[in-house]
Parts: structure tokens; C-alpha cells; sequence
């Protein structure tokens, strides 16, 4: 399968991005490097290209019924133009995907999940469908979509449009907003842990988005944005990818996210049973986040051992270029995760000393 | 792409320098810059004895780590300290700071390197 080129693809060539194959699409990991994109994001802004995400939109008389159905959260407490972050399992308690669902109306729901699992949940979605009385499409292609973040988004956005931003507060949504004569959908979201906006629009709409925005921020020191600091920008801010911190064999209970699984909501949800047996008998493994006491650069995918046992490994790790230390998510076994317990990372076959540490890294 | 006259190249970016039976060896400017910024650099023990081809080095940039490899078998001499306090120093000079220098066991290895002329040739085959 060739990769697929965004509509923002001819901007990236342009900018001298470095455009690799990323979960089926053309995308760039960095411009001009991911340090300095990782700092305009947490100290001034950075724009994202986001269009390879995936849109699914629900709609009809059971919409509400059936999205609450298919999710962890409660959407049944959800409002109009909001949003929630929420997961959808499998029956196992495995993570399908981990999206956002966005209530436009109690029959109109819009999903933003991630690319590479777009077709599947898709598939997932349309199998689930039953007796309920919903439509169901995929309309991942026919949307362009670019994140404004940093602390300045707000500022540099409300250059190109006439709709007070304040008006769309943290997790919420508005449909239509004029941004420079092009229609979008605006939402108060984000991967960065900083504020900023989601836009979303057309795929020919999004290439003039894109380059007014990179016009109207460069009083701010506006960057474009690759995915190398998209991942440490998320990781930094304890937000969760999908395959490292959570995936079809890691549970969101053991991803240590709890607060967004309602085993306790008014409707069934699939995955309910198997996630309040995995709750109630106390979990085996659980998320924890850890610092390198030795030198070296924690790795996904690295062994993590104690006294010489194999106690489980590294799903996200880093140099993080905000705390400019070596940290890292991990998931193992319960009885180690208590803060401060001492733990060898496996790098290159030498253990090297690393202590449990809070996952919220940049609040420490 | 900087390459530098007057050193021998490997094909996976490593270059050397012959000082008599001593071997200076870095990374290559194609290296740094398809790495990115470097933030560590792991380097081997005085004394140890490494053949051609093994991994001496680990560098890693905030997205990925990869192996250097022995140019020529030897043992290692001296390690340029420096780069584990700063390892950016890769990134802004790759042929000034030299990782390692080795004293070489077979100096006919030097023969398989490329000539920096050989090396401008092969890095246009690359991009």
C-alpha cells in the first residue's frame, strides 16, 4: 500500500519538512527540528497538520443510545457541542481505539479517531450496529484538519476570525466559524497538554487555513509542527498513545485511566463486564511513569527488570526536551509501581537504575 | 552534505582518521543530520578491543538511537569526554570532535574504506 499524501503535503515539501511514511500517511517528523517545534509549543505556538486523523459521524434517532453503547465514558452526560475523551472496547476489555466524540446534536455525534485505526473502527462500528436505528459513515477523506497550540493560539486565531474564541471554552465545540472566508469547525482540543484549537474543514479549505495561519502567527514565532514533538509534547503531558500506553491487550484500567471508563453508567457499554472483573479482582500490571537514575535513554519496547525478574517494559520513553531529563511510561507488574521503588532498565542488555516516579511529568 | 577531504568513509557514515597506527574515528556530517539533535552518546571503555563492524557507540537524538560502528578492528585508546557532557557537539561539528581513537590491529582494513572522493560519490546514490 502506497502511503497516502495529505492535502497539506505540496506545504510540507515546501517548508523542508522531513516527510516519512507514518501510519499510512505522508507526514512530516520535523522541519526544522523537534526541539525547537517542541518549545514553540509549550512557550509561544505551533501548528500541527492532522488531517490523516479519522472522522466517523453518527447519526439518527438512536445515536445518543448507540454511541453511549460503544464507549467507556458516559456520553449520555455529554451536551450539545460538547466533547469527551473516551474509549471503545472489545468485549475482552481490549482497547478498540481511544477518540474523541464530539456531540453536535442527541441524533448527530462526530468521532475523531486515530489514523491508523480509522478502517478498522469503521468496521468495529458498523458490525456493532444491530437493531439500533443509526447511519454510520466514514468520512475520514472528505476532511482537512490542522491544531493550533501553545499558549498564543488563542491570540493568532482570532486574528483571521470574526467569533470570539472565548466563546469555545476547553473541550467544547463550534460548528461553523468564518476563519479568514473559509468555513470550519472549531474545537478547544488538543495532544499537547497546552491550549489550542482544533480546525476542521475542507481538504481544499485547509491548504489556505494552514498558510494564513503560518502568516498571521509569525509576530507570535509561529512553527509548523512535525510528529516527532507531536509524540513528546503528548508524552510530556501524560496523554496516552494508542499501541504504547493502551492498545488491544492493554486494558485503559491498566493504562491507568479509570477516570474515563464509567463501569458504573445507567447503559450497558461493551467490554463493561470484563473491565469491572479486571477492577474488582485488582489489576496484575498497571502504568507507571519513571526517571533514569544511570545515564542512558529509556526506549519503547525496552525489558524492565528487578533483583533479575522480568517485570515488564518501557512503552514510551524519552529525552524530554521540556524537563530535559530521561523519563519514561512503563508498564508493570502492580506490586512495583509504588513512587520511588527502584527498577533496572534493560538498555542495549546492561541494567541500568531508574525509580517510579509520578506519570504526571510536567506538574511535578 | 560536508564532507571532509583527507579522511576515509564507511558506508554507514563513520569516518577515520590514520595517525600512525592510531585510528581517529567519528560520525559523519550525513550521520548528525539524519540523526537530528543529538542528546547522548555512549561511548566505550579505554582498553577495550573491538572488532571492524561491531558497535562501539550508541548515539541517540530525542526520536531514535543508533549504533556506530567500527570502521578498522583496534583497541580503544582515548574517548573524547566532551560529547557525554555535550553531545550536541556532534550535531555542530561532526569532524571536529571525534568519538574515539583507536589503536588498530590490522591496518590493511583501511584498504575496504571509501576515499572522501568515493564518499561524495556514494552519498548522491543515497539521496
Amino acid at each position: 500500500m502506497e502511503a497516502r499524501k495529505t492535502p497539506l503535503y505540496d506545504e510540507h515539501v515546501k517548508l523542508g519538512g522531513k516527510v516519512v511514511d507514518y501510519a499510512g500517511w505522508y507526514l512530516p517528523v520535523q522541519y526544522e527540528g523537534l526541539v525547537p517545534e517542541h518549545e514553540a509549543v509549550r512557550n509561544a505556538v505551533g501548528l500541527f497538520d492532522v488531517s490523516h486523523m479519522g472522522e466517523i459521524t453518527i447519526k439518527g434517532k438512536d445515536a445518543l443510545a448507540f454511541v453511549d453503547y460503544l464507549m467507556t465514558n458516559d456520553i449520555s452526560k455529554v451536551v450539545d457541542n460538547q466533547i469527551v475523551y473516551t474509549f471503545m472496547c472489545a468485549p475482552d476489555g481490549g482497547v478498540v481505539d481511544d477518540l474523541l466524540v464530539y456531540r453536535l446534536a442527541h441524533d448527530d455525534f462526530y468521532l475523531v479517531v486515530n489514523a491508523s485505526n480509522a478502517d478498522k473502527d469503521y468496521k468495529w462500528i458498523t458490525e456493532q450496529k444491530g437493531d439500533f436505528d443509526v447511519e454510520i459513515t466514514n468520512i475520514s477523506d472528505t476532511v482537512g484538519e490542522v491544531a493550533i497550540q501553545g499558549p498564543l493560539a488563542q491570540k493568532v486565531l482570532q486574528k483571521l476570525t470574526n467569533t470570539d474564541l472565548n466563546t469555545i471554552t476547553f473541550f467544547t465545540l463550534n460548528r461553523k466559524v468564518d476563519v479568514n472566508g473559509v468555513e470550519c469547525m472549531l474545537s478547544r482540543t488538543g495532544y499537547t497538554g497546552e491550549d489550542g484549537f482544533e480546525v476542521y474543514t475542507t481538504n481544499e479549505g485547509v491548504v489556505k487555513v494552514w498558510q494564513d495561519l503560518l502568516e498571521a502567527g509569525k509576530e507570535e514565532g509561529i512553527k509548523p509542527c512535525g510528529l516527532g514533538c507531536r509524540d513528546t509534547l503528548r508524552f510530556e503531558a501524560s496523554l496516552p498513545l494508542y499501541g504504547h500506553e493502551m492498545s488491544d491487550v492493554i486494558s485503559p484500567l491498566e493504562g491507568g485511566f479509570k477516570y474515563f471508563v464509567k463501569l458504573d453508567k445507567a447503559s450497558d457499554f461493551i467490554g463493561k463486564e470484563a473491565l469491572n472483573k479486571q477492577w474488582t479482582e485488582g489489576l496484575k500490571r498497571k502504568l507507571a511513569g519513571f526517571e533514569m537514575i544511570g545515564r542512558g535513554i529509556p526506549r519503547e519496547g525496552y525489558e524492565i527488570q528487578k533483583d533479575g525478574k522480568v517485570i515488564g517494559h518501557v512503552t514510551t520513553g524519552y529525552m524530554s526536551p521540556t524537563l530535559k531529563k530521561n523519563i519514561g511510561n512503563a508498564l508493570i507488574a502492580t506490586e512495583y509501581t509504588e513512587l520511588g521503588t527502584e527498577v533496572d532498565i534493560m538498555i542495549r542488555n546492561k541494567p541500568v537504575k531508574a525509580k517510579i516516579i509520578s506519570k504526571k511529568f510536567l506538574t511535578k | 552534505m560536508k564532507v571532509q577531504k583527507g579522511l576515509q568513509y564507511t558506508n554507514d557514515h563513520e569516518w577515520v582518521k590514520v595517525e600512525g597506527d592510531v585510528a581517529v574515528i567519528g560520525v559523519a556530517d550525513y550521520a548528525q543530520h539524519h540523526l537530528g539533535d543529538i542528546v547522548y552518546v555512549e561511548l566505550p571503555e579505554i582498553d577495550d578491543e573491538i572488532e571492524r563492524e561491531e558497535a562501539f557507540s550508541a548515539v541517540e537524538s530525542v526520536k531514535a538511537a543508533a549504533d556506530i560502528y567500527m570502521p578498522v578492528s583496534g583497541k580503544v585508546v582515548a574517548i573524547n569526554e566532551e560529547l557525554i557532557d555535550d553531545p550536541a557537539l556532534l550535531n555542530s561539528d561532526p569532524y571536529e570532535n571525534w568519538m574515539i581513537k583507536v589503536e588498530m590491529t590490522n591496518k590493511a582494513e583501511l584498504d575496504e574504506l571509501m576515499t572522501s572522493e568515493d564518499y561524495e560519490k556514494f552519498l548522491a546514490e543515497e539521496e
